[in-house]
């Protein structure tokens, strides 16, 4: 059954320096509170999984928490480029970050492999790309039933996941809806997890199309309103698109981004403010 | 008389290359501009579907991500990442996937990966492959859409990030391919085909004003122009219309227009031969 703690209680009791970490939530539902939270927490060493590392994961590689990144795209969506992971990549500041990097494709079926309790998942992927000779976990397999030559990806089994969901019920049976992405996945495949949600009620209401992670399959809950800033949970915020802005600037310089960080997480008070200091990113 | 910038052209080109109708797989930024002029002028039914796992969305102004809330609330279904790959894309259902580009060589192979000859130690770090590399191999056409330099229009790209035709012909075959692979590359100066013999890019099309040399100068590699070159009509008055409307609403969705940031510039610039006319 999932505690109900507070967000700081559930990263201390969660993540620990050397874990590989899944936070997730493609474009939607993105766990940036807790982001934060690992980062004042001082968390090292972590390996770091998640399709789309974008803004988040930025933070978290410039202010030295990853040895290494395991991805599929590394991007400010719709702006340009990740600052400190290209720093980091490039001249590894604050120190190296090691790659490990697919396509959209073959992470979600890695952690589908994850949650299915298999060593690896099969798609028709990579045949052809540069990607093959400079990544691991990829491999021909060969369909004992056609003779077709596929490919095999490696599972992905995370320490633990991190996510951020609309709502949880006081048992902590967790429920979210809109753009679902590989979350569900990514807690299943994870050996412990984290979530934190914009509100706990008595009892969930039935919604169509929402992904419901009962209670048992979750560790930890903390309640943190606007917790997905700057990203944004459907039905509660709005995707705070001057901030993806406004953090082209804020990243391209390392005195900048450490002022900003300063500021922003290690000043702030636990569950306080994912995206303060920008036009349009109102305390959360 | 109309006035328009070469970017403007370049995306009515792309969105008239989508037929109403078809289902498009669509990669964010520029792409993702053009469905949407397509959807909003002649192709109504036009289903977009973006990797976040929106099928069939409807957003009335172009979305910054592809996971902004109005693709879901629009969409006619909304499937997680796992399933949008395995059960929508990689069997071969698209009609069309809709990519942009950092690098492009004369194969249509497509780079969003490094800049540099070492993986390791790269000159520039892009973002990498996201959805790219199943979209260009599954889909049964692929549209490429990517400002043309001699630096991004490369001989051979510095990596494979997505496939277009590999070595050139039979590439996609002996990989097992199941994709058709890119069928039309939209510039700012105009179009290129493969050659159906060989797989390699050639000149098939220009915008007003765009002389064939213009274009041979800004492509790094030798290329070879198709016996049925067309000159591209400019922009219709509806279309331009249409186009202005669907950015309005959201100046910041300008910034979107650059390519995967991180090969140069992304401001956007004017065209290469002053305002077209």
């Amino acid at each position: 059954m999932a505690e109900i703690v507070t967000l700081a209680d559930a990263i201390a009791a969660a993540v620990r320096d050397g874990d590989t970490v899944a936070m997730e939530g493609f474009t939607h539902l993105i766990p940036h509170a807790a982001g934060h939270e690992v980062i004042r927490q001082g968390r090292r060493d972590l390996t770091l999984v998640r399709m789309t590392p974008d803004i988040i994961y930025d933070q978290l590689i410039g202010a030295g928490c990853a040895r290494k990144l395991v991805f599929s795209w590394a991007g400010n969506p719709g702006v340009g480029s990740l600052h400190r992971f290209r720093d980091a990549v490039e001249r590894s500041w604050p120190q190296p970050l090691e790659l490990e990097e697919h396509s959209h494709a073959g992470m979600a079926n890695r952690f589908a492999a994850g949650a299915s309790g298999l060593p690896f998942a099969v798609l028709r992927g990579y045949r052809g790309t540069s990607l093959l000779a400079n990544t691991t976990g990829v491999a021909d397999i060969v369909c004992p039933f056609t003779g077709e030559t596929l490919t095999a990806v490696s599972a992905l089994r995370p320490d633990v996941a991190v996510i951020h969901a609309q709502v949880a019920d006081t048992r902590g049976n967790i429920q979210y809806w809109g753009i679902t992405g590989v979350q569900k996945e990514a807690v299943l495949a994870s050996a412990r997890s984290v979530v934190t949600v914009e509100e706990i009620v008595d009892s969930l209401e039935p919604r169509p199309g929402a992904v419901v992670l009962p209670s048992w399959t979750v560790d930890y809950v903390a309640h943190v309103p606007g917790g997905a800033h700057p990203s944004y949970a459907l039905g509660y915020s709005t995707r705070d698109n001057d901030f993806y802005l406004g953090w082209d600037e804020i990243s391209r310089d390392r005195d900048r981004f450490s002022a900003w960080l300063d500021e922003h997480v290690y000043g702030a008070r636990p569950q306080v403010a994912a995206g303060a200091g920008i036009k349009g990113g109102a305390e959360c | 008389m109309l006035t328009y910038t070469a970017d403007e052209m370049m995306t009515v080109a792309a969105a008239r290359s989508l037929l109403n109708g078809m289902t498009c797989f669509v990669g964010i930024g520029r792409p993702s501009e053009a469905a949407n002029l397509a959807r909003r002028t002649h192709a109504p039914d036009l289903v977009l579907i973006y990797e976040s796992g929106t099928i069939g969305a409807k957003p009335g102004q172009v979305p910054l991500s592809i996971g902004d809330g109005i693709l879901a609330e629009t969409a006619d279904s909304v499937v997680s990442v796992p399933e949008i790959f395995n059960y929508w894309l990689q069997p071969g259902r698209i009609d069309v996937g809709f990519l942009g580009a950092a690098q492009l060589d004369k194969f249509g192979n497509i780079n969003t990966t490094v800049i540099g000859s070492s993986y390791a130690e790269p000159r520039v770090r892009l973002p990498g492959a996201g959805g790219a590399p199943e979209i260009a191999a599954a889909c049964k056409e692929v549209v490429v859409i990517v400002r043309q330099s001699r630096r991004t229009f490369a001989e051979r790209v510095d990596f494979v990030t997505s496939v277009g035709f590999g070595d050139g012909a039979g590439s996609r075959q002996r990989l097992g391919l199941t994709g058709g692979g890119p069928k039309l590359v939209i510039t700012d100066l105009g179009t290129l085909r493969p050659d159906p013999e060989t797989g390699e890019l050639v000149l098939a099309g220009v915008y007003p004003g765009v002389s064939v040399p213009l274009v041979q100068e800004k492509t790094g590699w030798d290329l070879a122009v198709s016996p049925d070159l067309v000159e591209i009509p400019a922009p219709a008055e509806t279309e331009l219309t249409a186009l202005r409307e669907l950015l309005s609403p959201t100046p910041s969705a300008a910034r979107q227009l650059a390519v995967p940031d991180g090969a140069g510039p992304a401001a956007r610039r004017p065209v290469g031969e002053g305002v077209l006319s």
